[in-house]
């Protein structure tokens, strides 16, 4: 009797966004293999034509609810690489801040509430509560410090409101940096019960590795999120964050309203992992170790570990925070109005998103108004190594149980943490 | 009500609002004793077709999206529309000011006959099929979900705010961002955020919708009174989808 696999998995669930998974096999034959992105498509690159360059950031950062201060940080330093807007040494190290306080607060929830049930064999986190009542309660508490920072730095958890062109809307106090400081200092323990907790389920990490190529912002001898160009595990080249068209190389294929991309070959990943691998030497003592005792080396090509290497970065900003706050504090906090003297020009900007690397290109006219945008974002960079992660690994296992082959291809997708409502709007295509 | 039955649900939008409920954090764990959630994509792997209230995040832009909220409506006996995409199109209805054609070729270039990037002009949740409750803001306040279903579960009638974020703004001693040479939103924007955006150095600009008798010549003036154009207020009221 010949066996059949059909798996049509709608609206891959516990993710950002809606993808779909298709499998139809018989007798181990594969016949259709799919990763589709059915996402309604909201056209960002159109909608903020006509828009004055003051206002961008506020509509940009509606690409998405879980990458909002990386979107609003993308925007804003292109806008000011656009009009040459000058910076000071505080504002970027307030941006820094926050922008690390959005990196734990994804990575919690992603790794917390999304991917974790499925290492303990639940649908959801809600059992959980009942079930491993500690480790909900350091998930909560850690969720809720990285929501703390962008509230107190940014004026709001979700949608920043005081990150504008030129600096800060308002500055924190610093009464509110020494209150984080000690909520920060007092995490440091919850994550290493974290790292604890991650290291007793890793043998629920499914064993599958795939050389790619993987691709994050470097600026050595710093692990960056926010400054920095491009670099690749694919060559020593280090491309200019004003080239990033050259990098993501997007095209259209049917079934995804998401442009997908590629560099030096098929497919290349974003996100905590290709950070961890081209920039694992400069971590933070506590992060280093941290991913040692969680067996995460440089180098690594299992997709799954990068919510493991989330966990690392998580330690490293809390890690990276505390310092940066005391660096400010020193300095003093020092009223400064943003200003901007509008003029016609072109600027782009990369910042890391949670998921990876997030490119954002504008021009501008004299009078400060949006001509052109154009937006390349994380989770379709990724879109084509997942699908070649689809077509490397179900071979491997289309002999086994039906629903355990979805299981492990959700969890695949899952581990990329993709951001799909970010993923449907792009400009620029190149077509393959 | 006993324990009713709750899904959530997203069409075209940043799922921004529903992380805000995420963000309750111990408040929703609470929460979850009262109700039964019983799907939730983005949180939770369980899905079915039988629920009393469904709460939808997003506008809706496409054929696909407009049957499947028709086909919401018949299972659910209440139908929350949640934040400023579903309430009143959010910054989704910037894509109506360009022909749909146009919006298409400018993103995806001359792939953009392709049959996956079907879209209609932007429509809000109430344009489509009938809403019973509406939680303003982009994002939401969560306490102002929190708020709707607890009326919901003891039989009360939840009530939106009738006053505009200016109120709100000047209790709580903001200078006027009129003051700064600004343009600001907040004579005519629903209140509730307590005016989040101008207590945290920015101008309103207007995601909670315009009150329904909004009082525009007070707006007009306002705007008049520091040398800024109604064009200019238009401009800024169409960011979040009022007009």
């Amino acid at each position: 009797m010949s066996k059949t696999v059909d798996i049509h998995v709608h609206h891959v669930t516990r993710v950002e966004g809606h993808g779909n998974i298709r499998v139809r096999a018989t007798d181990g034959v594969i016949e259709k293999l799919e990763w589709q992105v059915p996402e309604a498509p909201r056209f960002f690159e159109a909608m903020v034509r006509g828009r004055k360059y003051e206002d961008i950031q506020t509509v940009v950062s509606r690409i998405c609810g879980i990458c909002s201060v990386t979107h609003s940080l993308a925007a804003i330093k292109a806008i000011e690489n656009a009009m040459d807007i000058p910076i000071s040494t505080q504002t970027d190290r307030l941006r820094i801040l926050t922008h690390y306080g959005e990196q734990l607060e994804s990575h919690i929830l992603h790794v917390g509430y999304l991917v974790t049930p499925d290492l303990l064999g639940q649908k959801s986190v809600v059992p959980l509560v009942g079930s491993h009542p500690d480790v909900v309660n350091v998930v909560i508490d850690l969720h809720r410090l990285g929501n703390l920072m962008m509230e107190k730095l940014a004026g709001r958890k979700t949608h920043p409101v005081r990150l504008v062109p030129g600096g800060f809307a308002m500055l924190p106090t610093a009464h509110d940096l020494r209150q984080l400081k000690g909520e920060l200092v007092a995490a440091v323990p919850k994550l290493e019960a974290l790292a604890e907790v991650v290291a007793n389920l890793a043998g629920g990490v499914p064993h599958f590795s795939r050389e790619t190529e993987f691709v994050a912002l470097v600026n050595a001898p710093t692990y960056p999120f926010y400054h920095g160009d491009v670099g690749t595990t694919d060559s020593d080249e280090i491309v200019s964050v004003l080239d990033f068209e050259n990098v993501v190389n997007e095209y259209v294929v049917a079934h995804s309203t998401a442009k997908w991309s590629k560099w030096h070959r098929d497919s290349y990943m974003v996100g905590a992992l290709a950070r961890f691998n081209l920039n694992a030497d400069y971590l933070a003592p506590l992060a280093k170790k941290t991913a040692s005792a969680l067996g995460l080396e440089q180098g690594c090509c299992n997709p799954y570990m990068n919510s493991v290497a989330q966990v690392v970065e998580s330690v490293q900003v809390v890690e990276r925070s505390i310092e940066l706050i005391d660096e400010i504090l020193t300095a003093g906090i020092e009223y400064q109005r943003p200003e901007a003297i509008i003029q016609a020009g072109c600027g782009a900007a990369a910042v890391e998103a949670p998921r990876g690397i997030l490119f954002h290109r504008y021009e501008f006219d004299e009078n400060g108004i949006c001509v052109r945008a154009n937006i390349s974002i994380p989770t379709n960079q990724n879109h084509a190594n997942i699908q070649k992660d689809f077509e490397e690994m179900v071979p491997q296992i289309i002999d086994q149980d039906q629903d355990h082959i979805r299981q492990q291809m959700e969890m695949l997708v899952r581990a990329y943490d993709p951001c799909i409502s970010c993923s449907t709007h792009y400009l620029d295509v190149e077509f393959v | 009500m006993a324990k009713p039955r709750i899904a959530i649900f997203d069409l075209a939008c940043c799922e921004g609002c529903q992380l805000q409920i995420v963000n309750m954090e111990d408040e929703l764990v609470q929460l979850l004793t009262l109700v039964n959630p019983v799907e939730w994509r983005e949180a939770m792997s369980d899905q079915s077709s039988n629920y009393d209230i469904a709460i939808i995040e997003g506008s809706v832009t496409r054929s696909a999206d407009e049957m499947r909220v028709r086909d919401i409506r018949i299972r659910a006996k209440y139908v929350i529309a949640l934040g400023a995409c579903a309430m009143q199109g959010g910054v989704n209805k910037l894509k109506n000011n360009f022909s749909l054609q146009e919006v298409k070729k400018e993103v995806y270039g001359y792939a953009a006959d392709q049959a996956q990037f079907d879209t209609f002009r932007t429509k809000a949740l109430a344009e489509v099929i009938k809403v019973d409750f509406e939680v303003p803001g982009c994002p939401i306040e969560a306490s102002e979900l929190a708020h709707v279903i607890k009326c919901l579960l003891t039989g009360r009638r939840p009530k939106l705010a009738e006053h505009p974020v200016c109120v709100e703004c000047k209790m709580k001693g903001n200078c006027c961002r009129y003051e700064y040479d600004e343009v600001c939103l907040g004579p005519i924007t629903r209140a509730g955020c307590d005016a989040r955006c101008p207590s945290n150095g920015f101008w309103c600009f207007g995601c909670r919708g315009i009150l329904p008798d909004a009082n525009m010549d007070a707006a007009r003036e306002a705007a008049a009174l520091h040398g800024k154009s109604f064009a200019v207020l238009q401009s800024k009221l169409e960011l979040f989808g009022s007009e």
